[in-house]
C-alpha cells in the first residue's frame, strides 16, 4: 500500500488530445499523499500564454517548481523576444529544464499543448528526465496513464472540432479516472481553438 | 505418468477424513493441522512455508495477489441490533479491480461476516465458516452462538499463521445471548466489542463514528451513521469507495437496509455545498485563461 514511488506520491493524471484546429488538454483535481485525500482542488494545468498550457503531473513540490521556472524563463523570452514563444520552443525550454537535472531530477511528466500561428495543433508529452514526444494524435501522463491510453484508442479519432473534442478529452478522462484510486475527484477540461480557450470543470466521483 | 504432477503428490498431501496427514520421519514439520473438513492442500514439511511466505509477503508482488487490500467496513452494536457496514472497492495495487464487490458476507440468516485484505481468503473461509455452522447445527440442534462461529474462524487462520493469509473480518450476530459483534484477524486477534472499523478507510470511519455514536439510536439514525461514517472513508481514502452498503442484524436475523452510490449520489447529499463553491486555484501561478466560459457538466 505504502507508495515510495514519487512520481505517484500525489496522484494526479493529464490527458490531451488533437483536433481539427484545435487541441484539448484534461487534468484531474485530486491532491493526496499516498492514499490519504487531502485536497479536491489541485490545479495541473500552467497557462503559459492564450494558445499554450503546460499539464504537470507527478511529486507536486516538483510539478509547482517546474511551472515557476517556466512562467520566469517564459517571461525572459517575451522581455527579450518582444513575442509569445511557440509550442516546440516551450517544449525544448522544459526539455532543457528536466535534462539539467539528470542525476537529480524533478519527479514530474508534462504534457504541453499548444496552437501555433495558423491554429495548428501542437501535442507534446515527456518522461522526468525531459525526452520529448510529439504527437499528432493524443498523449497521456500520470497514475492512470495506462487506462487514459486505453480510453483515448477507443474514443479518439482523427479531426474533431471543439465541442466534439471537448467530449471526447472529458469521456477519456472520467473513465480512465473511475479505474485508479490515486486520480480523480473532479477534473478539469481546457480546450485551445481559434476562438480563444474553453474552460470546463467536470463533475466526478468523488470518492 | 507426468513427471511434474508426481512430484506435487509426493510433496503435498491431501488432508481428508479422519487421516491425520503423517509427519514426515517424525520430525513434527507436517501439515499444521487435521483439515477434516478444510480440504485445503497444505505443504508438507516446514521448509516450504517459509518459502512461501517469503513470495506473499512482498507488497508489490502480491498486489495481485490481494486483490481488496484497501477497504473500509465497520460494524457496531447498538440498542436495537448490529449495523454493518461496508464501502465495494476492490483494489489492486492503485488500479481499481471492481467498484461492485459484496464485501459483507451472509454466513447463515444470523451471522454476517465482512471482508478486508484478501477477498479470496475472506470469501472462501467465511464460507467455509458457514459450512461448519450448519454442521454445528445439525449435531448440537441448536444455532452457534456468536462467539462459537468467531473462534471456529480465529482458530483456522491461527493454524495457517505465518502463511500469508490476509484477512480483517468482523463477525456479526444475533444468538441466545443478544447481539453479538468480534472482530477476527489472520494474525489470530479475536476481540469482543460494540465498535469496530477495518481496512485502509477505518481511521477515518472510526472519526465519523466515535462522534456520533450513541446507544439509543433507532435503527434508521444507526443505518445513517453506518452510511456517513463509510462515506467520509471513500472520501478521504483512495483505497474505499464505490456503494455503500449497509445490513442491520437483529433478533430474528439480517435484513439488507441499503445499497447506495458513494462517489456521486452521497457526495452531493453529504457535501453537496462543496461543489456549489466556485472551483478554487491552489498554485500560485497564474492558471485563468482567457476562459469564454466556465461551466459544471455532469458525467
Amino acid at each position: 500500500m505504502s507508495q515510495v514511488n514519487p512520481l505517484h506520491y500525489n496522484g494526479g493524471a493529464v490527458f490531451a488530445a488533437t483536433g481539427n484546429q484545435c487541441v484539448a488538454i484534461a487534468a484531474d483535481r485530486r491532491f493526496g499523499q499516498a492514499q490519504l485525500t487531502l485536497a479536491c482542488d489541485a490545479n495541473r494545468l500552467f497557462r503559459v500564454h492564450d494558445r499554450l498550457v503546460l499539464g504537470l503531473t507527478g511529486l507536486a513540490t516538483d510539478c509547482l517548481t517546474l511551472a515557476e521556472r517556466v512562467r520566469m524563463r517564459t517571461n525572459l523570452y517575451r522581455l527579450g523576444e518582444k513575442r509569445e514563444p511557440k509550442p516546440a520552443t516551450i517544449s525544448a525550454l522544459v526539455s532543457a529544464l528536466l535534462y539539467e537535472r539528470r542525476f537529480a531530477p524533478y519527479f514530474v511528466e508534462p504534457v504541453i499543448v499548444g496552437l501555433s500561428g495558423d491554429n495548428k495543433p501542437y501535442c507534446c508529452s515527456m518522461d522526468l528526465l525531459g525526452t520529448p514526444m510529439e504527437t499528432d494524435e493524443f498523449v497521456a501522463a500520470g497514475t492512470c496513464a495506462e487506462s487514459l491510453y486505453g480510453t483515448g484508442e477507443t474514443f479518439w479519432r482523427p479531426g474533431l472540432d471543439p465541442e466534439d473534442l471537448f467530449e471526447v478529452t472529458a469521456q477519456c478522462m472520467l473513465a480512465a479516472l473511475d479505474r485508479d484510486c490515486l486520480s480523480g475527484w473532479g477534473a478539469v477540461v481546457y480546450v485551445l481553438h481559434s476562438e480563444g480557450v474553453t474552460v470546463r470543470e467536470l463533475k466526478a466521483r468523488m470518492d | 505418468m507426468y513427471a511434474p504432477l508426481e512430484f506435487l503428490d509426493r510433496t503435498f498431501s491431501l488432508c481428508s477424513g479422519s487421516d491425520i496427514c503423517p509427519s514426515s520421519d517424525g520430525d513434527n514439520t507436517a501439515a499444521p493441522m487435521d483439515l477434516s473438513l478444510g480440504r485445503v492442500r497444505v505443504p508438507r514439511g516446514a521448509s516450504i512455508a517459509p518459502r512461501l511466505r517469503d513470495v506473499l509477503r512482498d507488497e508489490q508482488n502480491s498486489s495481485l495477489v490481494k486483490f481488496l487490500h484497501g477497504t473500509t467496513t465497520l460494524a457496531f452494536v447498538f440498542r436495537d441490533g448490529i449495523i454493518v457496514a461496508v464501502d465495494s472497492r476492490a483494489s489492486m495495487g492503485q488500479y481499481i479491480g471492481s467498484g461492485t464487490v459484496k464485501k459483507i458476507i451472509e454466513i447463515n440468516p444470523y451471522l454476517l461476516g465482512t471482508m478486508a485484505g484478501g477477498a479470496a481468503d475472506c470469501s472462501f473461509w467465511e464460507r467455509y465458516l458457514g459450512m461448519r455452522c450448519r454442521l454445528h447445527e445439525l449435531q448440537h440442534r441448536e444455532r452457534i452462538s456468536v462467539a462459537a462461529a468467531s473462534k471456529l474462524l480465529a482458530n483456522i487462520v491461527y493454524e495457517y499463521k505465518g502463511m500469508g493469509l490476509s484477512m480483517g473480518t468482523m463477525i456479526a450476530g444475533w444468538d441466545k445471548t443478544g447481539p453479538q459483534l468480534f472482530y477476527v484477524d489472520s494474525d489470530g486477534v479475536r476481540l469482543r466489542g460494540t465498535r469496530f472499523s477495518v481496512g485502509s478507510g477505518s481511521t477515518f470511519a472510526y472519526g465519523v463514528l466515535d462522534q456520533f455514536y450513541r446507544w439509543d439510536m433507532d435503527a434508521a439514525e444507526a443505518a445513517e451513521l453506518g452510511r456517513r461514517a463509510i462515506f467520509h472513508a471513500t472520501h478521504r481514502d483512495a483505497y474505499s469507495g464505490g456503494y455503500i452498503n449497509v445490513y442491520h442484524v437483529k433478533a430474528d436475523g439480517w435484513v439488507n437496509l441499503s445499497h447506495d452510490d458513494s462517489g456521486i449520489t452521497k457526495y452531493a447529499e453529504y457535501m453537496g455545498f462543496r461543489a456549489q463553491t466556485a472551483p478554487t486555484t491552489a498554485s500560485t501561478v497564474d492558471t485563468g485563461a482567457a476562459s469564454t466560459d466556465t461551466m459544471i457538466i455532469e458525467s
